[in-house]
């Protein structure tokens, strides 16, 4: 048990401080960093699934005005570490998957850059690619682990005779599609080697950790960290997409080294995100729940099959969330991968999560009407007194008081059982859960300084637009005891002290710990009348961390879906979210986390879907005009509520993370409600016209 | 991007002569799609000549109730027109169906109709397609099919390696409206002036799918002219599209509708998103005139127009969604024109 910051700054709904400067645009971003006299990189991408490059054809390029360097699999200097596949670049002459880096131009100009990479021909000895994911390989594998550290399975009890043996069961497969980031600042650096020779390296880059990149372009390169600095005061999203770093960080930083002195410049463009910076595994997952009359759980499992990258491991934990949502005597989770010749997988926002609340919670849904119940009144009666998974006592749970928060704002019960018409539109309202651990990073210092009459907090922090630059001020001040307009914060600079990556919605739980702990060493070594230059360290790891508890954020989501009755046309007017996520620390920026996880949710539900070709290893639609997200026009009213939740376990702010929780749910709500609108059940994501069409009158 | 010669001639005709005289030569005029396609390498001309500021920015009445539209008349500035709310709602609602305001600020009257397919595989240069790269084959055959076409597709199986294999739609809304609408395409070439009905601008693959028009090189649109309709005709666009906002069609229908008595006297119809060039439904107004303006009848014409379609397999089960999902459009369009519905 923690004593909690008492809140004075923190609860309070100050503006975004960097806001200003956004909307100004003098906020500068990664590849805008004003250097003298840049040059700019082009990347060469492989256009074979798999195979050897034999040869390429640069005389074109290095021929051609303001062209200053190329650097191929051939010509590039080998790296210090080829440890990781990905960032092994231009490394070898290994093809593994279409759209790998295989070159990069250096040019004056982004133009000539990008022409002379055009003019460069690669030939290939061309391999068979194999880049189908499906349920019936035989030659899929259970990872050591899954993401996270999470074990690979867990079983209790005996899932298959409570199935044979049970009044009620549901077995059934659902589908996630693949899935990429797509923020919208893309992947961007300006890289600089000191014109020295010394080897330091100054790297602006557009991430959601500049102490974890640092830590990884320091390993490839083989430099001490104190040879690199990493800047990074501004990210314009990253959705877990930086939050490790990609091939092109290393490509940049090679092409860069062959121009000691000059800075270059590297921004991926949207088409390259598409087989360069990560991307969501599409999931199949198949469910089993059995249940007893009164709608009490016997037995919930899943079986999760996913891809992976043959080169580099990433297996998402989809099936995480069922070891511990509800309550039920047998379980099992699996999780199975298919190692293919496709580009590498990595974190999206709410990885596990985000999927994993796609299958359960559509097959409750499918459940209680197989039992005439209502889908809030079925989660509701499987309630676990403790985490399933863990044995532990729950830090705080909430999901019922938000499923019954939800179904009050929402007017749930004006849900009649069937389809209900308005003029040319069937209207149904649908329900689910979501759910996200609370973690906190382990590493993460802070530095409290009195400077010129005010206090300054330090700390090496990421802000993807969510608010860190607002809400460590405000937890500075509580820690401090003083107004909130007296502390400044700097952020997103290896110069500052070591902080943990901005991902697993632990940014404010770790750093803001970190500043905690900084802020009391401050006022225990120099009381309340520093003098200016006083200076103190804190570390997430001093901090109190409670190891008897299971703490996650809850949440329940309810939609309203419109399906049209001529054209099967789905549209959401109203999505509504009640979250206990522990104490809100800055309502106006949380509002954006959660309404933004929602929205994301929500084209996941009706529109995203990276459409995988077999045939080339590509994503067909690899740009934003034919990858669809949610627009304004898809986005009708919606509405973030939560609870006010005091959890004395997770941290000295009570603050659980918000940033992923509002993604988890929503899709199974969206399908629960087209499937309450119309009757068509849809169990592959995204739920289109064309699925819900042959179930109309 | 390949470096090109940028030219601002002074007059049209100066223009035409440009591009006439240079086999690598381009139009631009708004180039909401033109500079996509530079970018992307998917357009490599040698010189590109500017007609924005050349043509005509008026609309303006013409004889016998018409209108003519200046092809440097952009697409807010039509679909904003009071004359053209009210005497053509089926242009007026397929252009504030296409594309985006900042788009639709730039886009023009001449250009729109000269967009290309935003085919996956045509614009990625990347991938084989007779299209961008005559003779090199269709990557769409069997691939990601959902927005390409299922009418005039032959054969119904197309072979992927064929040279004048393509399954690309074209992308104009617009243009739909006014294959509905018997617009007139005024053009003037190297060889002069000349008028081209609108259902005639485009055309289908045949054996040679890189050209989607039947312009010669040089000739440049002018003006599109509007003809009146019949009084009392109604008209009026819906455009199915995958998300709200902001999608090209899955599938459109375009129609003007004149009921006599519950009788249907005069009726066109054109559908989007489903063919190489704007689909004019001759066999369903065929299948309409003279028959009474009923739901039942508009099935009967819907199925006629459709029976010679050719679902495309591919990806996330191709596109015979949209056969069903054309019919129901088409049939409901057809409803909601029809008076007292």
């Amino acid at each position: 048990m923690t004593d909690l910051l008492e809140p004075r700054a923190m609860g309070q709904s100050l503006v975004r401080r960097d806001g200003e400067a956004k909307v100004r645009g003098t906020a500068t971003y990664a590849y805008e960093t004003p250097v003298p006299a840049p040059a700019y990189a082009h990347p060469v991408q492989a256009t074979v699934a798999r195979g050897r490059v034999t040869g390429m054809d640069t005389a074109a390029a290095e021929t051609m005005d303001g062209v200053l360097v190329v650097l191929t699999p051939f010509t590039a200097e080998r790296l210090a570490s080829t440890e990781d596949w990905e960032y092994a670049v231009l490394q070898t002459d290994e093809v593994a998957f279409r759209g790998q880096l295989v070159g990069v131009v250096v040019a004056e100009t982004s133009e000539v850059a990008r022409q002379a990479a055009d003019t460069v021909r690669v030939t290939y000895d061309e391999q068979s690619h194999d880049a189908v994911l499906s349920a019936d390989r035989d030659d899929l594998y259970a990872p050591e682990q899954v993401n996270a550290g999470h074990p690979t399975d867990t079983a209790e009890g005996d899932v298959a005779a409570a199935m044979a043996t049970a009044e009620v069961r549901l077995e059934q497969t659902y589908e996630t599609a693949m899935y990429h980031n797509n923020p919208l600042e893309p992947h961007a650096t300006t890289a600089l080697w000191d014109a020295a020779g010394d080897g330091f390296l100054t790297l602006w880059d557009s991430t959601q950790g500049v102490h974890p990149a640092r830590a990884a372009v320091s390993e490839v390169f083989g430099l001490d960290e104190e040879q690199v600095r990493v800047v990074c005061p501004y990210v314009g999203g990253g959705f877990g997409s930086k939050g490790t770093p990609h091939a092109n960080l290393v490509l940049v930083t090679l092409a860069a080294r062959a121009l000691p002195g000059r800075a270059v410049k590297l921004a991926l463009t949207r088409q390259q995100m598409f087989s360069l910076a990560g991307y969501r595994t599409p999931t199949i997952q198949q469910v089993h729940l059995a249940a007893d009359r009164t709608g009490r759980l016997r037995a919930i499992a899943i079986d999760v099959v996913e891809q992976t990258s043959r080169v580099k491991e990433f297996a998402e934990q989809t099936g995480v969330p069922t070891r511990m949502m509800y309550a039920a005597p047998n379980r099992r989770t699996t999780h199975r991968l298919a190692a293919l010749d496709v580009p590498i997988p990595s974190w999206m926002r709410a990885p596990g999560e985000c999927p994993g609340m796609f299958g359960p919670e559509v097959a409750l849904d499918e459940l209680a009407e197989t039992l005439g119940m209502d889908p809030v009144q079925l989660r509701i009666v499987n309630e676990p007194e403790v985490d399933p998974d863990s044995g532990k006592p729950w830090s705080s749970r909430h999901l019922v008081e938000c499923l019954r928060e939800g179904a009050e704002r929402f007017g749930w019960d004006s849900r009649g059982p069937g389809r209900r018409r308005e003029g040319h539109w069937f209207v149904g309202y649908g329900v689910a859960s979501s759910v996200y651990p609370t973690m906190r990073q382990a590493t993460s210092t802070a530095t409290v300084r009195f400077e010129d009459g005010r206090y300054v907090a330090e700390i090496g922090a990421a802000d993807l637009g969510t608010g860190a630059w607002t809400v460590l001020p405000q937890i500075a001040a509580d820690a401090l005891g003083v107004d909130v307009g007296d502390v400044d914060v700097r952020i997103g600079d290896t110069r500052y002290p070591t902080a943990s990556v901005a991902g697993g919605s632990s940014g404010t739980n770790t750093w803001g710990s970190a500043v905690v702990q900084a802020a009391r060493e401050f006022r225990g070594k120099f009381g309340n009348d520093p003098r200016d230059g006083d200076e103190a360290t804190g570390n997430v790891d001093q901090a109190a961390m409670d190891e008897d508890h299971a703490a996650y954020a809850f949440g329940a989501q309810f939609v309203e879906a419109r399906v049209h009755a001529d054209t099967g046309e789905i549209r959401v007017p109203r999505l509504s979210g009640v979250f206990a996520a522990g104490r809100i620390i800055n309502p106006r920026t949380a509002r954006s986390q959660f309404i933004g996880g929602m929205t994301m949710g929500l084209s996941m539900a009706l529109h995203e879907n990276s459409v995988w070709d077999p045939r080339m290893g590509q994503v067909a639609n690899h740009d934003l005009a034919e990858y669809h997200i949610a627009v304004n026009a898809d986005v009708g009213d919606v509405q973030a509520h939560w609870l006010d939740e005091h959890d004395p376990y997770v941290n000295v702010m009570g603050s659980k993370g918000i940033g992923e929780i509002g993604i988890t749910g929503t899709a199974a709500a969206v399908v629960n409600a087209v499937h309450h609108a119309t009757g068509v059940r849809v169990r592959s994501l995204p739920v289109t016209l064309d699925k819900v069409l042959p179930g109309l009158p | 991007m390949k470096p090109f010669t940028y030219a601002r001639p002074t007059s049209v005709a100066e223009a035409v002569r440009d591009v006439a005289a240079e086999p690598g030569a381009v139009f631009l005029a708004g180039g909401t799609n033109l500079v996509d396609q530079l970018k992307l390498g998917v357009a490599r001309p040698d010189l590109v000549v500017d007609v924005r500021r050349l043509t005509s920015r008026e609309i303006t009445d013409s004889d016998g109730g018409g209108l003519r539209l200046g092809a440097a008349t952009t697409n807010s500035e039509v679909a904003a027109d009071r004359r053209v709310r009210e005497r053509y709602p089926v242009l007026a609602q397929a252009l504030l169906a296409g594309a985006t305001g900042q788009l639709r600020n730039q886009a023009t009257t001449g250009g729109n109709p000269l967009q290309r397919t935003r085919c996956v595989y045509f614009q990625d240069v990347t991938t084989p397609c007779n299209k961008r790269d005559p003779g090199s084959g269709c990557s769409a055959v069997g691939g990601y099919t959902r927005y390409h076409a299922v009418l005039g597709v032959e054969p119904v199986q197309p072979d992927p390696d064929a040279p004048g294999t393509c399954i690309a739609t074209h992308p104009s809304d617009m243009a739909v409206a006014l294959a509905a609408l018997d617009a007139q395409v005024q053009v003037l070439g190297p060889d002069g002036a000349r008028t081209v009905p609108f259902p005639d601008l485009h055309r289908l693959p045949g054996d040679d799918p890189s050209r989607d028009t039947v312009l010669a090189h040089g000739e440049l649109i002018t003006a599109i002219d509007l003809p009146a309709l019949p009084p009392g005709t109604r008209s009026g666009y819906r455009k199915v599209r995958d998300r709200a906002s902001y999608a090209f069609a899955l599938v459109s229908v375009a129609a003007t509708l004149d009921v006599a008595d519950g009788v249907v006297d005069d009726v066109r119809i054109a559908l989007g998103g489903v063919a190489h060039k704007p689909w004019r439904a001759a066999r369903a107004e065929e299948a309409l005139r003279g028959r009474p303006a009923t739901v039942g009848s508009f099935r009967l014409a819907a199925e006629a127009e459709l029976v010679d379609a050719a679902p495309q397999p591919g990806i996330d089960d191709g596109n015979g969604f949209k056969v069903p999902l054309l019919a129901r459009t088409l049939v409901a369009t057809l409803r909601d024109l029809t008076p007292g519905d």
